[in-house]
């Protein structure tokens, strides 16, 4: 009753206005009882069952924390309801409890539970939420289950997730720092991470958590720089900023000889202002050229990484964001050589259109950069010309700047401009102005008896303040050269009588004094109106008259000598102790006495000292030491958290640092054989792969892109590749031949498909022998060994009688080959060296030999090859007569013998690395066969090797987790793997045409490991024949949107034909379509999933010019595509 | 990065406060309430500012400031563009970004706070993805929310994020596909006493309303592209294409958005439309001055000029203003003093003035200097560079879109200096 009770009340209260009122109204409010009924109103309601009363009540308590009144007392009603099903409920509990959770953190601690569940919803944006309430409510309690979800989430198959796993650890850090170690574990993980989403946030995460760890940054260098023109707006300020202070340690300076020369002047400047004359820098450079320590200056390169940063950079100046383009130009300021920094000042003139906030922020930044580098500016002097309806704080910077900028040339107009703002209303800005024109004044000697006039004529100025501010500049510029200019100080000295700010009069009277001599009659009559008027002077007049009396006194002590008496007696007794004591001591200096020593000899010199002329200098000076753009720069203060931006280095660091280990996997024996050239066509696959990691296309698609690679780690790479120096090794002499044999073999296979196994093998035997007759190749033996592998699947034991001959060379190769791999593997990570090296032969065969005793001591006869590139041909034959019928209504167009294009190297990837598999590894590759049990799936290929001493038994999978829509055939269980032993197993994957990955784990009888499969978009698939016109036809319809045309310059070796069909056919897997022109090679393919029509055409041009062209109504297939063939065939 | 985020009217009331990480009590605002005091108008307010623990960058829009506070180095300028974004957003929201609005939907904008920014770094800040997860308000909604208690916050969880085009959403429909452009030119000039430019240029922005279904891919190119001297883009660009063809291709975000920003070649002279004779004087005896205004068209293309307006800010000492108009209307605010001349259309026949005399406060010298004047103008169907739009092409989706571009030059920050 009281519930619905309470519930009319809210109603007719809330609905009309549609909101509380009592927010708004403090007052009711205040009255506590009041209050405390209404918070009560609230709690039922939060009790109540109705969604929607819940959802009033949370929206008003939302409200409550708005305005930033207590809502605390209602804890325990809202975090009951952390559970509730009404996603709108839920998410302003979620906003409430971030609010309160550490003021009742008992309390908190009951919703943990949700969150933890919420963590495993197949949801994947209720993961990340989940992840980011956990992360957000302060508990210290709860720290081991933060570092714990954060882990988790850091390898989650959705870069959302790991977005904000990457979010989370900068507030698990700031909770408890003492997690640093591990978090930055987490950090490096999700550096590696190869997608947009996750870049600009865990860039953020290094900058807070462990931005001195710049080791981290190398692998991911070339990968950030190449990322970064699709990371959202805001992680690309964080990246630019880290990489400008990255690329300071890393690379030399590119000015480094100029910047020697500007140490060097920069010394040898006085007080003759700083940038004042060009000629005279120009004569100091001449100078330095000469010294020795010129002399030993190195021709300076760039090098290459160096070049890519400020590439890759360039783009972002068209950014929207005012951020991320003064990020660019601070980027370029302090790393580009200075003929290059030129590029930001468009970028930076046009934000000056902006909010004023922009405006004063690049205004500070521009003044900072107008004194390094002048001419970068001077083009778009009219820019910084100054409005009546500009604020004055950002008058006074353009004034900055404008000064700043002045020289011979420019100076007249900028004079000019001056005049008509020292008419302004805005009396800040005019005594700003003034001051400038001090500065022009004194930077270009041409000016400075203009100025000089002009500013005595502002000294009739009806303004006190102009008149003012333009005698302090006016001392300061007479300071110079006194000599010429006794007539203003004349001028000056009558002005006493009308100037009545302080500052003025003292400037006045310090000139006279100074100058006394320039104006010997005057001087005297001043002192004394002076002195008449002292006791109602101001503090800093009377130390100049003070001053003043003294300096007469010394030269001139016939006139003055009573009026500095009486001055120093009215100071002796003045208020001011300052002034008492200064009058004390002048008195000692200057009147000689019995006692006063040594010094007052000294006196003359002491008072009429030449003194040096002020320096009128910029206060944005020196200020580019900090890092520009950045809050320490504004404030010219350090700032809490600055990051020093370092000296350049002395020497460059080894850039190999940089390199990351190429992502080749193994090619194993079958892929040579399959590949038409094969040593240049593994070389070629690696550097494609190292060009990967360089690209500077363009990708809208950038998410997917990221995607598109594998996902393992970068250092597990060095056991595959290694494994493929290996297998190149004796197989050099593969050849075309070969690869059609191969080819010709599978399909007799397909042929005899209905056939009875048995039958079917013996007869296969024998087709496969005639080529074996001729070449005594591997790949027959391994095609024997292929199917006795198979035969061994289905019946485990009986397989040891056949061929064991060829069986027994073969795994006595394929062991020795594993072994080499191995050991390789451990040299290659002490040399961190990518790049492969040339097959050694001689080392092989020795391995082999030593292998031998021991194979042969413990090989069982079904040791499979470990080249399995052909397997799933015969393992999906192996399995059941329907699913071949299947395999072989695809196989007319998968081979259609003339057309078809070469086969092509595969590519195998590491699934698990044998160290984080306890012995066992497991590489896949993408077999580019049907999956015979169902047309749909990618049939990925994998084999498994026990490297540990013990068996593996049951090896299956578990706990498949996949995007929707996507699906997998699991391979069948493997009952035992003997320690040692090798092997395969295909399942088939429905990717959905996506490069999302599959992640699932791989479970022994022991162990479970995560693991996931991501395939690239060329394998995402099969190879369709089309006629020329067919081809045509598809291609007409598939025009605008789903056509994306790039231009290329094809690689020097790849322009013949028969390179660029091998290249594309690695790249994807798609076969040729005929055609009339030599000037144009086609190729067409269906995805695999959809059967979506896929259509390349690379149309050559003279020059090694060319157009790709790709048509697919799967736009993001397509843009992919493009992406990747582009590489294989620019590199 | 980030810390917090305060909400302050002009009086100084904080009457929104949003933490992203622990809680930072009002008081901080203090020292931002002390600075306002100091710079007397509120543009002069520094946008940041330095206190013992705390650094307080603020922005000054729609009479409101948007002060957060920050605790370690950031770049002000990240700062500053996200407040921006944010009172954007809350423009794009609900029609304006004012007091009264933001107090109306108070939930909601916290909402979007909350979304925008994580632990301070900026979660998701395109309108598009925000208004997934919480939705606009539109008067059909709020009446069913009041009769049902829904609020706006998305039923169903937003897909943008994920998507590869992370300002567009998927499955966006409409019955009419239409697809505008305005090419909104702007004059900045400053133009001395005897009518010579001291300064002039031309700043363009191409606003795009796109309502059209699915994913359409558009290509816009233009008849003159070289005119373009610097260009800013929406992400949505292909920068790539605008490098080597000189076409702005693009998958467009749903709705309103401003496509590009541009600015035109300095080389090319700018056309003034209008010229101003005026004469301004202040006696020196007497508490009296004169005022005298004629503008005419100049380079104007054959269009005709409207909305024209006069602003001047007169100096301090002018107590009021008697004058006529031989066009428009006039107004004299005591307050500001703040002299507004609103003109209308110009009349090449007869060309408008505006006459009269000035009172000046008795015993204060005469005003030094003379006050400068700020026009406004529009001309409708052109654009002043000459820029034009030559074609928009669709790709990818099978309708008809209807396509519209329109040209309007107007009148930037254009002074006269007298």
């Amino acid at each position: 009753m009281s519930a619905s009770s309470a519930f009319n009340d809210e109603k007719g209260g809330s609905s009309s206005v549609g909101e509380p009122e009592y927010g708004h109204d403090p007052a009711s409010g205040g009255i506590f009882s009041s209050d405390y009924k209404r918070h009560d109103d609230l709690k039922e309601m939060l009790d109540s069952n109705k969604d929607s009363l819940k959802l009033e009540a949370m929206k008003r308590i939302v409200a409550m924390i708005a305005r930033g009144k207590n809502a605390s007392d209602l804890f325990p009603a809202v975090v009951k309801n952390v559970a509730c099903k009404n996603i709108e409920v839920k998410k302003l509990v979620y906003v409430y409890l971030v609010r309160y959770a550490e003021e009742q953190q008992d309390l908190a601690l009951l919703s943990i539970s949700t969150f933890q569940r919420g963590l495993k919803d197949p949801n994947q944006l209720i993961r990340a939420s989940a992840l980011r309430v956990l992360s957000s409510i302060r508990v210290t309690i709860i720290v081991p289950i933060m570092m714990l979800a954060i882990k988790e989430a850091a390898s989650d198959m959705s870069p959302y997730v790991r977005k904000t796993a990457a979010h989370a650890i900068p507030k698990l850090y700031s909770l408890d720092p003492e997690q640093k170690d591990q978090l930055i574990e987490v950090i490096e993980k999700l550096l590696a991470d190869k997608t947009t989403l996750v870049a600009g946030s865990v860039v953020m995460a290094f900058e807070e958590v462990c931005p001195e760890r710049i080791d981290l940054i190398h692998k991911n260098y070339r990968k950030l720089c190449n990322l970064l023109i699709d990371v959202e707006e805001w992680g690309q300020v964080v990246i630019i900023n880290m990489l400008t202070r990255y690329a300071r340690t890393q690379f030399l300076n590119p000015n480094m000889n100029e910047s020697l020369l500007e140490e060097g002047s920069g010394g040898d400047r006085t007080f003759y202002g700083s940038d004042e004359d060009e000629d005279e820098d120009e004569e100091e450079k001449e100078k330095k050229a000469e010294t020795p320590a010129m002399a030993k200056r190195k021709p300076y390169v760039m090098d290459p990484d160096h070049r890519l940063l400020l590439r890759n950079t360039k783009p972002l100046l068209q950014s929207r964001n005012a951020a991320v383009v003064m990020a660019v130009a601070q980027l370029y300021f302090h790393l580009a050589p200075k003929a290059e920094v030129g590029v930001i000042a468009k970028a930076l003139v046009r934000l000056l259109r902006s909010h004023s906030e922009v405006q004063y922020v690049v205004l500070q930044n521009v003044a900072t950069m107008t004194i390094k580098r002048r001419g970068m500016f001077e083009p778009y002097l009219k820019s910084f010309y100054i409005r009546s309806t500009d604020p004055t704080q950002i008058k006074v910077l353009k004034l900055e700047v404008l000064t700043n900028l002045a020289n011979e040339t420019n100076i007249s107009t900028i004079l000019r401009e001056f005049q008509t703002y020292i008419k302004s209303m805005d009396k800040d800005f005019v005594a700003a102005t003034i001051q400038a024109i001090g500065r022009c004044a004194t930077n270009i000697g041409e000016v400075r008896d203009t100025c000089l006039n002009g500013l005595v004529q502002l000294l009739s100025n009806r303004d006190e303040l102009v008149v003012a501010e333009s005698v302090v500049v006016i001392k300061k510029l007479l300071q110079m050269q006194p000599e010429k200019h006794s007539d203003i100080i004349k001028h000056m000295a009558k002005l006493t009588d009308n100037i009545q700010v302080p500052m003025a009069r003292a400037s006045i009277l310090w000139l006279i004094g100074e100058y006394c001599e320039h104006v010997p009659k005057i001087a005297p009559d001043v002192l004394r109106k002076m002195a008449k008027s002292f006791t109602n002077e101001e503090d800093i007049v009377k130390l100049q008259i003070i001053n003043l009396a003294a300096k007469l006194y010394l030269t001139n002590s016939k006139q003055t000598k009573l009026l500095t008496q009486y001055v120093l007696n009215l100071a002796k007794y003045d208020q001011n102790y300052d002034i008492r004591d200064r009058a004390r001591f002048i008195r000692q200096l200057i009147v000689p006495t019995e006692k006063s020593g040594a010094l007052s000899k000294y006196a003359k010199k002491l008072f009429l000292a030449l003194k040096p002329a002020p320096v009128l200098e910029s206060p944005f000076k020196d200020r580019d030491h900090f890092q520009l753009g950045s809050l320490s720069h504004l404030l010219n203060a350090k700032a809490g958290g600055y990051q020093e931006l370092p000296d350049w280095p002395e020497a460059a660091p080894d850039p190999s640092v940089r390199n990351v280990e190429v992502k080749d996997s193994v090619f194993t024996l079958l892929e040579r054989v399959t590949t038409l050239t094969s040593v240049p066509e593994w070389t070629k696959c690696s550097s494609r792969e190292k060009r990967k990691e360089k690209k500077v296309e363009k990708p809208f698609y950038s998410d997917s892109e990221g995607e598109s690679g594998p996902t393992e780690s970068a250092d597990s790479e060095s056991d595959s590749a290694s494994g493929s120096e290996s297998g190149s090794g004796s197989e050099e002499s593969a050849s075309r031949s070969e690869s059609e044999e191969s080819e010709d073999g599978s399909e007799s296979e397909e042929e005899e498909e209905e056939e009875e196994e048995e039958k079917e093998k013996k007869k296969k035997k024998k087709e496969l022998k005639k080529p074996v007759q001729e070449s005594e190749s591997e790949q027959s033996s391994e095609e024997e060994e292929r199917k006795h592998q198979r035969k061994t699947k289905q019946r485990k034991s009986d397989s040891e009688s056949e061929s064991d001959e060829d069986e027994e060379s073969e795994s006595e190769s394929s062991q020795s080959e594993s072994e080499e791999s191995e050991s390789e593997a451990e040299v290659k990570k002490k040399k961190k060296a990518a790049e492969s090296k040339p097959p050694s032969k001689p080392v092989k065969k020795e391995s082999k030999k030593e292998k031998k005793e021991m194979s042969l001591l413990d090989l069982d006869d079904f040791e499979p090859a470990p080249s399995p590139q052909v397997t799933p041909v015969n393992t999906f034959l192996s399995n059941s007569l329907v699913t071949d019928l299947e395999g072989l209504s695809l196989s007319d167009t998968v081979l259609s013998p003339a057309t078809i294009a070469p086969s092509s190297a595969l590519k195998n990837y590491e699934l698990l690395h044998r160290i984080t598999g306890e012995g066992l590894s497991v590489e896949y590759c993408f077999s580019r066969q049907p999956f015979s049990p169902d047309a749909n799936m990618v049939a990925v290929q994998m084999q498994f090797t026990n490297n540990a001493t013990a068996d593996t038994k049951n090896l299956h999978i578990e706990d498949v987790k996949l995007q929707s829509g996507m699906r997998v055939k699991e391979f069948s269980e493997i009952e035992l793997l003997p320690a040692g032993e090798t092997a395969t197993a295909v399942m088939g994957i429905d990717f959905c045409d996506s490069t999302q990955a599959a992640n699932f784990q791989l479970c022994t009888h022991t162990r479970k490991f995560f693991v996931s499969i991501q395939p690239p978009v060329g394998e995402l698939m099969r190879p369709v024949f089309l006629t020329e016109n067919e081809f045509k036809k598809e291609q007409g319809q598939l025009m605008g949107m789903n056509e994306i045309t790039e231009k290329l310059t094809l690689d020097m070796k790849c322009r013949n034909e028969h390179t660029i069909v091998q290249r594309v056919t690695t790249a994807a897997n798609l076969s040729r379509v005929p055609c009339g022109s030599d000037k144009e090679c086609r190729f067409a393919g269906r995805t695999v999933s959809s059967s979506s029509l896929v259509l390349v055409t690379v149309a050559t041009k003279e020059e090694g010019a060319a157009q790709l062209t790709v048509n697919c109504e799967k736009m993001v297939i397509g843009t992919m595509l493009v992406k990747d063939i582009l590489l294989a065939l620019t590199q | 990065m980030i810390h917090s985020l305060f909400l302050i009217n002009h009086t100084g009331d904080i009457f929104l406060e949003k933490h992203w990480k622990s809680v930072i009590g009002r008081s901080v605002c203090d020292y931002f309430f002390e600075a306002r005091e100091k710079a007397v108008e509120p543009e002069n307010v520094p946008p940041v500012l330095q206190t013992p623990h705390h650094y307080l960058i603020s922005i000054y829009r729609g009479k409101l400031f948007f002060l957060s506070v920050i605790q370690t180095e950031v770049p002000p300028l990240f700062v500053i563009e996200f407040l921006h974004r944010v009172a954007d957003t809350i423009q794009d929201y609900f029609g304006e970004c004012s007091e009264g609005v933001i107090k109306d939907n108070v939930v909601t904008v916290y909402e979007l706070l909350e979304e925008m920014l994580d632990n301070g770094f900026p979660l998701a800040t395109e309108s598009n993805v925000l208004k997934e997860m919480i939705r606009p308000p539109t008067i059909l909604r709020s009446v069913v929310n009041t009769l049902t208690g829904a609020s706006n916050v998305g039923d169903t969880l937003p897909t943008g994020q994920l998507s590869n085009v992370p300002w567009r959403r998927v499955g966006v429909k409409y019955t009419n596909n239409e697809a505008y452009f305005d090419v909104i030119e702007e004059i900045d000039a400053i133009l001395d006493k005897s009518g010579t430019t001291v300064f002039a240029e031309i700043q363009g922005v191409i606003e795009a309303c796109v309502r059209l279904t699915g994913m359409p891919d558009l290509t816009l190119s233009f008849m003159n592209p070289r005119l373009l001297d610097d260009v800013s883009f929406h992400p949505c660009v292909r920068f790539k294409r605008w490098e080597s063809e000189r076409v702005l291709s693009f998958i467009p975000p749903d709705g309103n958005f401003t496509l590009m920003n541009y600015h035109v070649s300095s080389q090319n002279l700018v056309a003034i439309p209008v010229y101003v004779k005026q004469s301004i004087s202040f006696f020196e005896t007497g508490p009296c001055g004169r005022l005298d205004i004629t503008i005419g068209p100049k380079q104007t293309m054959g269009k005709t000029v409207e909305g024209l307006m006069v602003t001047i800010h007169m100096p301090k000492a002018v107590l009021s203003a008697n004058l006529t108009a031989t066009q428009g209307t006039y107004t004299y605010d005591l307050a500001t003093k703040v002299l507004v001349w609103d003109i209308g259309k110009l009349n090449p026949q007869k060309l408008p003035n505006l006459k009269g005399s000035l009172t000046t406060q008795a015993g204060t010298p005469k005003p030094e200097d003379n006050p400068s004047l700020n026009i406004d103008l529009k001309i409708q169907q052109l654009a002043i560079s000459g820029l034009k739009v030559s074609r928009l092409d669709m790709y990818g989706e099978k309708y008809k879109p209807f396509k519209g571009v329109k040209y309007l030059t107007k009148a930037g920050k254009f002074q006269v200096r007298t």
